[in-house]
């Protein structure tokens, strides 16, 4: 009787996920080529997963069900079948071997050296902010939590922060970047290692002192993008959000030549006398 | 010193307290140590858990600093893996490998003392560092530099801490490895012994492979901060990731230790309340073989987003994804185990039953994670503590917990109150669910781990999270309840406490007395746990 309970409970939280979707239960697609392969990998291995489960579970649930000693089983014997433990050790495999190969593909296209990028930015994780330099343009700054979220999560603050706009998911300055272009990023670190993670353009990449990693994007839809730093850094690690705002060509031509024209204020000042 | 039968009632315990503990090297005394040392932690751990649950109740920072916070993951998981899982499977296996092989006790009774007494001075260290100048390490369990560096002078305890803790572990796996593989009865042959038995067998080999790597990483930690060195400083030429390949060369194994032990009370278990033989049981030991080998080629998975280069990736993919094979063969066995039993649901079978379906669920995020370039986006999120919080929790503590029910009688003469412990069993379960598996969608959404306060989209779910926490600290209160009234009384436990099981242990009386086996028994087929293999 339990176990029927369990199943309907079970059911009905499987029905009642389809009406939750809106909030956040699942990975986005995100706005890229790399966030649709890696949620299309995610959806199709959890199916794969789910399909496994119910099979095996739903085995285990019968037996459970069928083979009690209070409905008057007789217990079997058998102890082992060489042609049964074959079986399942080849059909996992094939399983495997199905994932593996979209698996690889996929890393493959995310791997591939490219040659050209339209634009560099290397970003700078350090205790708690993120600095962008834009390469071939002189223009940096450096991007903190907005003042607004960082009144409000201060210990016993008593502000409610449902009140604040994209509560810890806001900057003072964002990372503004053009869609449709191949944008390359060299990513590191000043004092320990961050990560630079904004799910909608569907990978994170360490940022660590002492080392330059390399990640690419091609955004292809206008629109702000939020994210945060993934890797513990000190006390202030989840104050340190990411925020892309992505913009046409055109307009991120003129957001660059703003940049410069008001480049003696917009200078990044040097790290040291930020914190 | 006792050539003289045994009269009932009369089995040589030393009369004082601290003779009898303190100086003792009797396996089900130091077993008995090790367990209640692994329930303190565990209720130790467990507070430190609430305070996260706590504060992560609702948006915005209300109870602690978020330096604190950090002390919190930190120690928790620390507490967690190295004083409850680890000491509570040596305690399981003091108690009950000499007596599963017929071994009059551990080969090395007086190590045995040591390994488990260095425990409490080590996690005393260790719980002191919260109270100290800078305060307990705050950089996750993982303690990466450089970050970990950044602590105070109390990260010299902490270091010192973990080498104890290092080399009691090591003296243990010796201890295990040596009475395994010396002291069984004549009869009781290596495809004979329970899978317990064999689970820990391999299980101690792994740990003295890894916890030295461990030891040489933390030691490489402690010259970096107090003595200049530059392993993993950039800026003196080291490398910060070289760290991580090393802790997780250890960490990965680690898991193992972890969870084989939890396979082999799973699988003493379910064929007692299934009264059926083991299905498969060489396939089995074989499984825990493999699955142990493999644990030293995977280590990178926990590096995807380090940056590697494309041949890594594929590899550390590759080598993880084939774990699925041998661990599948063991699930695929124990269902094969309850098929056409005749099982009856005992606390011990519930929770074992509990396991292998919940263990199933972590198996599957595990598979998940493995995918690289998936893991790009669950790396270091919600979706990875929801992960490992099946296997650990209602992995390895819930084969602990099936495994004290289970023998809770060997070794104390009584039952425990059944009813009582089913309803810690659903209690449990439901809580443990509510807690976990929002985490799941947590971190598909796109929530960070060891983060003290998030985005107000977060907020049901974390809200949700918490109150199952709560309930689940609690039902764990209610068991401290249930095996102290079970050490009290309760009704007397037969020699064969459960109708259906196998093996030595069940031949002597229960309590069993405080020496077992001093002239090895005669082993009859019917003695054996598995009989299924005896072709
Ligand atoms: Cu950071
Ligand atoms: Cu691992």
């Amino acid at each position: 009787m339990k176990n029927l309970k369990m199943m309907a409970a079970l059911g009905l939280l499987l029905a009642s996920t389809g009406a939750w979707a809106e909030y956040g239960l699942n990975m986005t697609p995100g706005v890229t080529e790399f966030s649709q392969i890696a949620y299309g990998l995610h959806m199709k291995i959890l199916w794969i997963c789910v399909a496994i489960g119910v099979l095996v579970f739903g085995v285990m649930i019968y037996s459970m069900i069928a083979h009690r000693k209070s409905k008057g089983a007789q217990p079997a014997q058998f102890s082992h079948s060489t042609t049964a433990e074959i079986v399942w050790t080849i059909i996992p495999i094939l399983i495997l071997v199905y994932m593996a190969y979209p698996a690889t593909k996929a890393l493959i296209t995310m791997e591939a050296p490219r040659d050209k990028a339209d634009l560099i930015v290397k970003v700078t994780g350090f205790q708690w902010r993120w600095r962008y330099d834009y390469l071939n343009e002189d223009v940096s700054f450096i991007s903190s939590l907005d003042a607004e979220s960082n009144r409000v999560r201060q210990l016993k603050s008593g502000e409610d922060p449902s009140q604040v706009k994209d509560y810890l998911l806001n900057v003072d300055h964002p990372l503004v970047l053009p869609v449709g272009k191949q944008v390359k990023f060299l990513l590191t670190a000043d004092d320990v290692i961050h990560s630079w993670w904004v799910p909608a353009l569907g990978w994170k990449r360490d940022a660590i002192p002492g080392f330059v990693n390399e990640a690419w994007t091609k955004i292809e839809k206008p629109g702000i993008y939020r994210g945060q730093c993934a890797e513990l850094c000190g006390r202030d690690h989840g104050f340190m959000p990411i925020v892309i705002k992505a913009v046409t060509p055109e307009e991120f031509e003129a957001w660059v030549a703003e940049q410069k024209k008001s480049a003696v204020a917009g200078r990044v000042q040097p790290i040291a006398d930020q914190s | 010193m006792s050539s003289v039968a045994h009269a009932e009632g009369h089995d040589h315990k030393p009369e004082g307290f601290l003779d009898r503990w303190l100086f003792t090297t009797n396996h089900k005394d130091i077993g008995t140590l090790y367990l209640v040392f692994s329930l303190t932690m565990f209720i130790i751990g467990g507070a430190m858990a609430m305070v996260i649950r706590a504060e992560l109740f609702m948006p915005g920072m209300q109870l602690v600093d978020p330096a604190f916070f950090n002390q919190m993951t930190t120690m928790h998981a620390l507490i967690m893996v190295f004083g409850a899982v680890m000491p509570a499977f040596v305690g399981l296996a003091n108690w009950m490998i000499p007596m599963m092989v017929g071994a009059p006790d551990m080969a090395l009774p007086r190590m045995n003392n040591w390994s488990f007494w260095i425990l409490p001075f080590a996690f005393t260290m260790l719980l002191s560092t919260l109270f100290m100048d800078g305060g307990a390490p705050a950089a996750g369990w993982t303690l990466y530099p450089p970050l970990v560096l950044q602590g105070g002078n109390s990260f010299a305890f902490a270091i010192f801490a973990v080498h104890l803790l290092g080399i009691s572990s090591i003296m243990g796996a010796i201890n295990i490895i040596a009475t395994i593989l010396n002291m069984r009865a004549p009869g009781m042959n290596l495809l004979n012994m329970p899978l317990f038995v064999w689970t820990w067998l391999i299980t101690a080999f792994l740990l003295i492979a890894v916890m030295p790597v461990l030891a040489g990483g933390v030691t490489m930690l402690l010259t970096d901060k107090f003595f200049g060195t530059s392993f993993f400083n950039a800026a003196g030429g080291g490398d910060p990731v070289m760290y991580q390949h090393i802790f997780w060369f250890f960490g990965h194994p680690e898991v193992y230790i972890m969870i084989l032990p939890a396979f082999g009370v799973v699988s003493e278990i379910l064929p007692t309340f299934s009264r059926k033989p083991l299905f498969g049981y060489t396939s089995m030991v074989y499984a825990s073989a493999s699955i142990a080998f493999l644990s030293f080629i995977v280590w990178s998975h926990h590096m995807f987003t380090v940056g590697m280069p494309l041949g890594g990736e594929l590899f550390f993919m590759y080598a993880t994804m084939v774990i699925a094979v041998p661990t599948g063969v063991k699930i695929f066995n124990w269902v094969a185990t309850m098929w056409k039993g005749a099982m009856t649901f005992e606390t011990p079978m519930l929770f074992a039953v509990g396991f292998v379906i919940m263990f199933t669920i972590g198996g599957f995020s595990g598979l998940m994670l493995a995918i690289a370039p998936a893991d790009f986006q669950y790396h270091d999120t919600y979706f990875v503590v929801a992960h490992f919080h099946y296997v650990l929790v209602t992995g390895a503590v819930y084969a602990i917990m099936a495994g004290v029910y289970y023998w809770l009688p060997k070794w104390t003469g009584h039952m425990y109150d059944e009813r009582l412990g089913k309803i810690h069993f659903w209690w449990s379960t439901i809580a443990v669910n509510v807690l976990f598996f929002p985490q799941h969608f947590l971190g598909l959404a796109g929530m960070p781990r060891r983060i003290p306060d998030y985005s107000v989209q977060f907020a049901e779910f974390n809200m949700i999270s918490s109150i199952g926490g709560f309930a689940f600290g609690l039902a764990q209160i209610f068991f401290v309840y249930i095996v102290w009234k079970t050490v009290k009384g309760g009704k007397p436990a037969e020699a064969r406490a459960w109708e259906g099981a196998k093996g030595l242990e069940w031949t002597v009386p229960s309590p069993a007395p405080h020496h077992t086996f001093e002239t090895p028994p005669e082993i009859k087929p019917d003695m054996i746990a598995h009989p299924s293999n005896a072709h």
